[in-house]
């Protein structure tokens, strides 16, 4: 098993690689690649020209204030997870590392890379949506940011445009009194989540719910938000009846077919199962940032 | 049988090739690669460093697992281009001297904990990651076994490899206080 024939650069500038993206309609940008040269080992991907993105130093840094953190294009994984900085900021992301694949692939794979691939079974786009998080995107000819939620289209399709490329992703700190959860379940560890539920919940004073943000992965053609069990939660006490009107309304996001793993039906057991168990996990969180 | 054989592929290669200078098991090594060249390949075929083995060529099985400045990776997730640069360490690479073992290798050997041997270079080079990153890791069986999932070994049931790695952490306490 061999990558097919393609032309390699490694740019030393984002000017230089977009500029190199928008010269060759068939061209990829090469981050970690520990999604794309499987891609490649399989022939799934064939592209002219390979754009290597790991000689370009300002994509390796990692920034951390008081509202958000910067994850650069360049930064792997596993520098995320280990960063104290930014598990202090925001814990949820070092729990949702911990799913992805394995360290050793983590050691490689970006964060960045992971989210332009927008695989729809994958953690870290849950995480982006639930976090209400944003990519910084550069073209030839200008810089846009896009929220979350306008970016995941289908199953490895993004709303970038042909000429862009996301030069880092925008993680928001989680907000105070706000307790989170990730839980998937993968026939494997490492593997893919047939399903998995990233969760935030803020209590207010009286220790009610004042907001929920709730997203899937592994579950539709993309990874998508869980309004109608945001919208359950909202304002009760996230007491057990809430937790369970919420995990019924999930289990009614799921849109994959019948597959190879699993069925929608055993998809919607599991969406409703890990529902239940992230809510109650984020609500003793959130308890215990109150307390 | 008269069996002739035919010239099939073409005598030159019509693959771009870019230089890639990077050190391996200590050795400075310049060469001419292709960029499609995946980095197993240059260390079994440029390198003849064979005993980095190729199982599934798509980073499922691990048993092309190498170290690339100090952190454990799949070599056949890592071109040889993208490793240009790099200090590399093999299986080769591991042991102190060539009549001596590594503690993990002379773990693996006493607790009988590789079968066929497939697999072996792939934990061995993850199981050296794992104590270089943390000398006193945390050596539970959830711990050990989540820092070894990401290598497939068909023939031990993994029961002497997580033995393996308790006793080479063994090895390396008495080695710290000699």
């Amino acid at each position: 098993m061999k990558p097919p024939l393609f032309d390699y650069l490694k740019p030393e500038s984002v000017e230089d690689a977009v500029a190199a993206r928008a010269g060759e309609d068939d061209s990829v940008f090469l981050a970690g690649g520990q999604s794309l040269i499987p891609t490649l080992n399989f022939r799934i991907a064939n592209p002219v020209l390979l754009i290597d993105i790991g000689g370009i130093p300002t994509l390796k840094e990692i920034s951390v204030s008081d509202t958000e953190i910067i994850i650069g294009a360049m930064v792997r994984q596993r520098q995320v997870e280990k960063d104290d900085a930014v598990h202090r900021a925001n814990p949820l992301l070092r729990e949702v590392l911990g799913n992805v694949a394995h360290s050793v692939v983590r050691n490689r794979g970006t964060v960045v890379g992971s989210i332009a691939h927008a695989d729809a079974a994958a953690e870290l786009p849950a995480m982006l949506l639930a976090t209400s998080g944003s990519v910084e995107v550069q073209s030839p000819s200008s810089a846009r940011r896009i929220e979350a939620h306008n970016i995941f289209q289908f199953h490895l399709t993004t709303s970038l445009a042909a000429d862009e490329m996301i030069t880092a992703v925008r993680v928001p700190v989680l907000p105070p009194k706000t307790g989170w959860s990730f839980q998937e379940f993968a026939r494997r560890h490492g593997d893919y989540a047939l399903a998995g539920i990233c969760a935030l919940v803020t209590l207010d004073d009286g220790g009610r719910c004042a907001s929920a943000c709730l997203a899937a992965c592994g579950i539709a053609s993309t990874v998508v938000r869980l309004e109608a069990a945001e919208t359950e939660i909202t304002g009760s006490a996230l007491d057990e009846d809430a937790i369970i009107r919420a995990a019924k309304a999930a289990r009614d996001a799921v849109t994959a077919a019948d597959d190879s793993q699993a069925s929608t039906t055993y998809r919607r057991h599991l969406v409703d199962t890990l529902t239940k168990r992230t809510l109650v996990e984020a609500k003793g969180r959130a308890e215990r940032c109150v307390s | 049988m008269n069996r002739r054989v035919r010239q099939v592929l073409p005598k030159e290669s019509g693959d771009p090739t870019h230089e890639v200078s990077l050190t391996v098991n200590g050795e400075a090594i310049t060469r001419e690669v292709s960029p499609r060249m995946l980095l197993s390949d240059f260390l079994r075929h440029e390198l003849g460093l064979t005993g980095t083995h190729v199982g599934c060529e798509h980073g499922v099985c691990g048993c092309c697992t190498v170290s690339i400045d100090g952190a454990a990776a799949r070599s056949c997730l890592t071109l040889a281009v993208q490793a240009n640069g790099a200090k590399i360490l093999t299986i080769e690479g591991v042991a102190p001297a060539s009549d001596a073992l590594h503690p993990v290798q002379q773990a693996f050997h006493e607790c009988h904990a590789l079968q066929c041997g497939f697999c072996t270079p792939g934990f061995i080079m993850a199981v050296v990651a794992y104590f270089e990153e943390d000398k006193n890791p945390d050596l539970s069986e959830a711990a050990i076994r989540e820092a070894l999932s990401g290598n497939l070994c068909r023939c031990t049931g993994y029961q002497n490899i997580v033995k393996a790695v308790r006793r080479a952490h063994e090895l390396m306490s008495n080695d710290n206080r000699d």
